[in-house]
């Protein structure tokens, strides 16, 4: 009897222990983030936190992988047929999470949704229908898209929409994404529940068709406040958080119950300066006298350039955690002109090029900046406006939160310029290529081609815009690659249109055992969350 | 008392029409909430549509024309952040925020008035100059650090307690509470006893000076000599007298508890509607601001009046007068 037992115990055991490394996936990761979706809808707001979360639950015809490189999603292949139409071959055997097929159906309900979404806060749009774009079913599986002219951008617009299921109906809106009823996507999650401001919760997909994901469930819970959220990960409420202050990490380096991951991201803080107006506004002689616009001089430009000590800023501001930068991306990315290197710390040559200009005893200006937009944004004001009175500029910095800031800050066009003429902004360039930040930040404003909307300093060169628009035009990888780096040489390189500072570093905890893959664009995905 | 209630809720009418004025003119005039909103590579022609689709190229005037026309059928705007109704958003948090209000109220007066009667009955005692100081720090302190010093002494060195965010809840009439369960009450504690910091010593000044100046009075003299037992005159007849300063002014704080609790419920992550607010600040969300100030007006109204009614119950001596307009 008691031998009996044992043996049934035993085999019990045995069995467990068999089953036990088949359901090892049965974990469950709680992540500690620091800003919350708006909305679960994919197409309601193209912002940061919303996408985030998107592309858990939904898949796109192209993905980015960490370094924001295309990658194969729901459209197995992808080429241009001609010179003016893309052929996109769809993944076939892929199911939504209700059950039903992905297909071309699918894809065009999406393209006719997203820019037509009535709430959309900043809609898709540009991406879905930028430069003329007309799509057509051929069969189930597969799309062709045409624009006018050709279109090299196309795979990367169409990564940043995410695919919805045409069968939530045409009428369905972002309440029922929130609730959950439409948040129907072929993505490695399924949402659970989402209560605003409380949590998120995400079920593992089982039929999702690619890498099958590390963790069963995922809890979300938005933290705003740094230290709490850094408290969370050290009392083990959260296995991970992200954006990790950077005065933490120095100390957090050397604690051993948390491991940190670190990624350059693509996106470059810098500074605008006005090279359009005869008087820049709240610029003058050190004795208060009206001088003509001291900008609008590339010397002045490149004395300014020369007159920050970026590595200074890096390591003192900074804490270390950021990368200098001489052009719009940082290595590894498209695009990328070899010949651009951060301009150098030279205070003498700085005031040189000032007295060159006319400016031998430098005049005074202000400096704007937010002060809660990016990271450590009113010290580097602060910083770069003592660097600058070093040299004879005589800067006064002034930081606002960036609810102010931005609309003051807005350009709208050679009639109505920014309300300020110096100032400090920082751009992600989502498509992971350089031409999107060429196209808003350097290119000359025209409102009906969309250039020049974030051209703050209303920079100007008909050459940069011929060679811009050409590489726009250009399908062939290299070649366009060639081009872009040209149009950046001219705008940075000899224009100084606008000043690049520094690319910004990432940081992401986790609790010991965990680390996380950092991305260029800036996302936290549980999918990125592996054990090492 | 009837009357009285009524033409102090007409009153209320008309303070809550002025303060929607006050608030929609403000708000309209600071910041861009399209800029706010807008991707960074949006064109001129998407930030025209998106003005269109929040109503913002009409003047401000109609807009709040429109808005007071909507108010009246109940809608005060869709949040333009969610773009759900702004009235059902907050209300969605509220139950979250009356909780730790409530709690927070229950902790200062049952840790406040117990400790501020011992330090006026024997002022002299060592404790009792504890208790004092201790209350000046109580409301010197910052509530922002005290919170993160609790969640880093009780949390991740001690362990005892959760760091942030709201437990598990249970439905009671509808509404999700979480002082019903050991896990929601476990993630109650620390933010309302951050909360309850200032009430707390608040209170124990005000019934430590109600003690002393009523210990000397003649009734307890009188009392005393009656030969009633020390427990009942402290408990009966000396309570009673001390606790009208007391109720006027935790009625107050009541609302500034409701309305204030920002702080808190950053730094604990606890959903509720003053983290909302803040937020909805920082992101120029105007639909949410103009709702919850004038969510925030009506609760104060409620509560004065509770407290005024509260008042004559308590002390007959009072008689419920109308302000005379």
């Amino acid at each position: 009897m008691y031998f009996k037992k044992t043996l049934a115990v035993g085999a019990l055991a045995a069995m467990t222990a068999i089953t036990v490394p088949l359901s090892a996936s049965a974990e469950t990761l709680t992540i500690g983030l620091g800003s919350e979706p708006t909305s679960i809808d994919p197409h309601y707001h193209n912002l940061g936190p919303n996408n985030q979360i998107a592309q858990h639950i939904f898949g796109r015809l192209v993905e980015q992988d960490d370094k924001q490189r295309l990658q194969p999603g729901l459209a197995e292949s992808w080429k241009p047929i001609n010179d003016t139409t893309w052929e996109f071959k769809l993944r076939k055997g892929v199911k939504f999470h209700d059950g039903s097929d992905f297909n071309a159906d699918d894809v065009i309900f999406t393209m006719k949704r997203a820019p037509a979404h009535p709430n959309a806060r900043s809609s898709f749009k540009l991406y879905t229908h930028g430069g003329g774009k007309e799509y057509k079913k051929i069969d189930d599986y597969t799309i062709h898209v045409s624009t006018p002219r050709p279109y090299p951008l196309m795979p990367t617009d169409l990564s940043t929409v995410h695919i919805v299921s045409n069968e939530i109906g045409d009428a369905t809106w972002e309440g029922e994404f929130n609730n959950g009823t439409a948040a129907i996507g072929t993505g490695p999650y399924k949402l659970v529940k989402w209560t605003k401001g409380e949590v998120l919760e995400m079920d593992v997909n089982e039929n999702y068709y690619g890498e099958k994901p590390a963790w069963s469930k995922v809890i979300m819970k938005p933290i705003a406040s740094a230290p709490s959220r850094l408290a969370a990960l050290l009392a083990g409420d959260v296995d991970f958080i992200d954006n990790v202050p950077t005065t933490d990490i120095a100390r957090l380096k050397k604690e051993p119950a948390v491991a940190l991951s670190q990624g350059v991201s693509n996106r470059v803080i810098y500074l605008h300066l006005d090279q359009y107006r005869d008087v820049a506004p709240y610029t003058t002689a050190k004795d208060g006298s009206e001088i003509k616009n001291p900008f609008k001089d590339v010397r002045v430009r490149r004395a300014i350039s020369k007159a920050i000590n970026r590595d200074l800023i890096i390591d003192r501001v900074m804490e270390g955690v950021a990368i200098k930068a001489g052009q719009l991306l940082p290595e590894g990315f498209f695009g990328r002109s070899d010949k651009l290197k951060p301009e150098a710390y030279d205070p003498e040559g700085a005031k040189k090029l000032l007295a060159e200009a006319g400016y031998p005893d430098g005049f005074k200006t202000t400096l704007f900046g937010p002060n809660d937009r990016y990271i450590n944004d009113a010290k580097i004001v602060e910083a770069i406006s003592q660097m600058l009175s070093r040299i004879g500029i005589a800067t006064t910095p002034d930081t606002m939160p960036k609810s102010v800031y931005f609309k003051r800050a807005k350009n709208r066009g050679p009639e109505n310029p920014p309300e300020f003429g110096f100032v400090l902004v920082g751009w992600g360039s989502g498509t992971g290529e350089p031409s999107s930040p060429l196209k808003s930040l350097l290119a000359t404003y025209n409102k009906e081609k969309g250039l020049g909307s974030s051209n703050r300093g209303l920079h100007s060169n008909p050459e940069m815009d011929k060679v811009l628009e050409d590489a726009l035009a250009t399908v062939d990888d290299e070649k366009r690659a060639a081009l872009l780096a040209k149009a950046t040489e001219i705008a940075i390189g000899e224009d100084v249109g606008i000043i690049p500072l520094h690319y910004q570093v990432n940081t992401w905890a986790a609790k010991k055992g965990l680390k996380y893959i950092p991305r260029t664009d800036e996302r936290t995905l549980a999918m990125g969350v592996v054990k090492g | 008392m009837t009357v009285f209630i009524i033409r102090r809720l007409l009153q209320s009418a008309v303070v809550l029409f002025v303060m929607s004025f006050l608030v929609f003119t403000s708000v309209n005039l600071v910041g861009d909430p399209v800029e706010m909103m807008v991707s960074d590579e949006a064109d001129q022609e998407e930030r025209d549509r998106v003005i269109k689709s929040m109503g913002l190229d009409k003047p401000w005037y109609i807009q709040y024309g429109l808005f007071v026309g909507n108010a009246f059928k109940g809608d005060l705007g869709n949040s333009f952040v969610y773009g759900e109704p702004a009235l059902q958003i907050i209300v969605a948090r509220m139950p979250a925020t009356f909780e730790l209000a409530l709690v927070s109220l229950l902790m200062s007066i049952i840790i406040g008035i117990p400790l501020g009667v011992w330090a006026g009955l024997f002022p002299e005692k060592l404790s009792s100059k504890i208790v004092m100081s201790g209350s000046i720090l109580g409301f010197s302190l910052p509530t922002f650090w005290v919170g993160l010093m609790m969640i880093m002494v009780f949390a991740v060195m001690l362990g005892w307690l959760p760091s942030t965010g709201r437990g598990d809840t249970v439905e009671l009439l509808g509404i999700n509470v979480s002082f019903l369960s050991a896990d929601g009450l476990s993630h109650l504690f620390l933010p309302a006893l951050n909360l309850a910091l200032f009430n707390t010593s608040l209170v124990i000044r005000l019934t430590r000076a109600g003690v002393r100046e009523a210990v000397h009075q003649d009734y307890i003299k009188f009392a005393r000599a009656k030969g009633l037992s020390n427990t009942r005159v402290i408990m009966v007849h000396l309570m009673k007298n001390i606790m009208i300063p007391v109720v006027t002014v935790l009625g107050l704080e009541f609302g500034g508890l409701i309305a204030f609790s920002v702080v808190t419920e950053t730094v604990f992550a606890w959903p509720g509607m003053g983290k909302l607010i803040i937020d909805s600040i920082q992101s120029l969300d105007r639909p949410i601001i103009v709702a919850y100030l004038m969510i925030i007006v009506f609760v104060f109204v409620i509560i004065n009046l509770v407290v005024d009614v509260l008042y004559s119950i308590l002390d007959p001596r009072v008689r419920l007068q109308d302000v005379k307009s």
